[in-house]
């Protein structure tokens, strides 16, 4: 029992140690390897809360995507002659970001604080009911079923989001290709890493959606694993990022929230707007997850692409 | 034995914090790039003790994705150190 | 799971350990990036794969130690790869960065 305090104390205390030295650091490239750090480590979190859905797409964001779009910024502020200095000279500006962190975790800290002790919540409901339902892992039944309709809005905003990235490029460039044209030795250790190790997540995200039905994984996770090794084969040159004008591009974009209302849709005629038949259930929710996965993929390795920069 | 393996991803932790020196120290990006790698590692390590101790081998899980992404953002890095930023520290060599 | 596995997990992890220490010492103490490399990437793999090999006989199910197999390997993968790259782009650069980036 004593381990198990000594290491969440420790670990909440490296947490905030990595979130103030990114915050105070005079070094912007130093503040973003922090940013990093904190994401392994706010994984780690996760695992110890026995969240492991969580610690799973934090794994995924914090140490695939955040790292790679950050410092992808970070060069192209470089280029763009940006000095580092003058942009981090303005003190003012981080104590108003430094405040608005901590009074946000006073109000969070206060609500988890004022919540009734001994409550199980929704949790036993939900655990009586999933049995219903096609699905065994609590948390992929709450998102694909009970609370179907968060999730699919969800998928929505993510779509928009990139729509709003996508609304940044201008009249010259649209329809073209995202990013610098990415180029390495062909037969050096980038290009070799870039061919190896995008197969491997590919079973990955596979598995992780697989997975989800009967315990932790899901689409999420696994559609930002596929969206990290669509990064890495661009930036090992391998291939090209499409045109964003591009119709099997929109097709993949657009496909995974489609199917979902399609389906949810459809439930109207078993009784309500996203109520699966349940003689159907696993396999609608398994086609939602499939097909919203490589949506999310996409939409991700987009969002961090950027806008359309040359034609294509 | 689940004391055992928290006491040694305790220890981990503390193998991390001392990465944390060199993270703010530097001097040079590469220096802090790489001790951020190291912290993954350590990172990995500590979600294997996690799920032995825990019994939870989907714990693992989060152990392979952190194993599978450990090497992105150096790569993003090298790629920016490059001489237009899309490029491969190993291009030129002969 | 038998005395004897527990003991091998012991020592294991516990040499596993060792490894990773080395290797945070290594990279504070070592003279410059190419030799801090060495530590980062070299011990603490080994550790990884030491702690790897410890975990295993405490999981029951087959397919979890190979999950603990792939993730060693990925690992090793990724170091190898990472510390090559961050050599060669050092070398680049090896006068005049160090400098430029010093800070108070």
């Amino acid at each position: 029992m004593n381990a198990a305090l000594l290491l969440d104390a420790g670990l909440c205390l490296l947490i905030l140690t990595a979130a103030v030295l990114a915050m105070t650091g005079r070094d912007l490239f130093g503040a973003i390897a922090f940013f990093i750090v904190y994401g392994i480590l706010i994984a780690l979190a996760w695992v110890r809360l026995e969240a492991v859905d969580v610690a799973l797409a934090e794994a995924a964001i914090g140490a695939g995507l955040t790292g790679v779009l950050l410092i992808g910024a970070w060069s192209l502020l470089r280029r763009a002659g940006v000095s580092e200095a003058h942009e981090l000279s303005h003190w003012g500006l981080r104590l108003v970001a430094g405040l608005a962190s901590a009074a946000t975790t006073v109000v969070l800290a206060a609500a988890v604080l004022a919540l009734p002790p001994g409550r199980e919540g929704l949790a036993p409901l939900v655990t009586e009911r999933l049995a219903d339902h096609g699905v065994s892992n609590p948390v992929t039944g709450v998102l694909l079923d009970f609370r179907a309709y968060d999730t699919l809005m969800e998928s929505i905003v993510l779509l928009v989001a990139l729509v709003a990235v996508w609304a940044l490029t201008p009249a010259s460039a649209w329809g073209g290709v995202p990013g610098m044209r990415q180029h390495a030795r062909p037969d050096g250790v980038l290009a070799m890493f870039g061919r190896l190790l995008p197969p491997i997540g590919l079973v990955m995200a596979v598995y992780l959606v697989w997975a989800g039905s009967s315990q932790p994984g899901g689409a999420f996770q696994a559609g930002t694993v596929l969206a990290a090794v669509w990064l890495l084969v661009v930036m090992a040159g391998i291939y090209d990022e499409p045109p964003i004008s591009s119709g099997l591009l929109r097709t993949a974009l657009v496909a995974g929230p489609a199917v979902f209302l399609a389906i949810g849709i459809a439930g109207l005629g078993a009784g309500a707007l996203l109520a699966y038949p349940d003689e159907y259930a696993y396999g609608l929710i398994l086609l939602i997850e499939f097909t919203l996965t490589f949506s999310i993929g996409a939409t991700l390795a987009l969002l961090v692409a950027g806008r359309a920069r040359r034609a294509a | 034995m689940s004391e055992f393996l928290l006491l040694a991803a305790l220890f981990l932790l503390g193998t991390i914090a001392l990465g944390f020196l060199r993270v703010h120290w530097g001097p040079s990006r590469a220096d802090r790039i790489a001790s951020a790698q190291l912290v993954g590692t350590g990172g990995v390590a500590m979600t294997l003790l996690l799920a032995a101790a825990g019994g939870n081998s989907a714990i693992i899980d989060v152990g392979l994705v952190l194993a599978l992404l450990a090497a992105f953002a150096a790569v993003a890095f090298v790629k920016s150190t490059s001489a237009d930023g899309a490029g491969d520290p190993e291009e030129n060599d002969e | 799971m038998s005395g004897f596995a527990n003991v091998l997990t012991v020592i294991l992890v516990s040499v596993g350990l060792v490894f990773f220490l080395a290797g945070s010492v290594g990279l504070l103490r070592f003279p410059d990036l190419h030799s801090r490399l060495h530590a980062l990437t070299k011990a603490d793999n080994l550790g990884l794969g030491l702690i790897a090999l410890g975990v295993a006989f405490q999981i029951g199910e087959p397919y979890a130690i190979v999950k603990l197999a792939l993730v060693w390997l990925l690992a090793v993968l990724a170091a190898a790869s990472v510390a090559q790259l961050i050599a060669r782009s050092a070398l680049d650069r090896l006068p005049a960065e160090g400098q430029a980036d010093r800070q108070a």
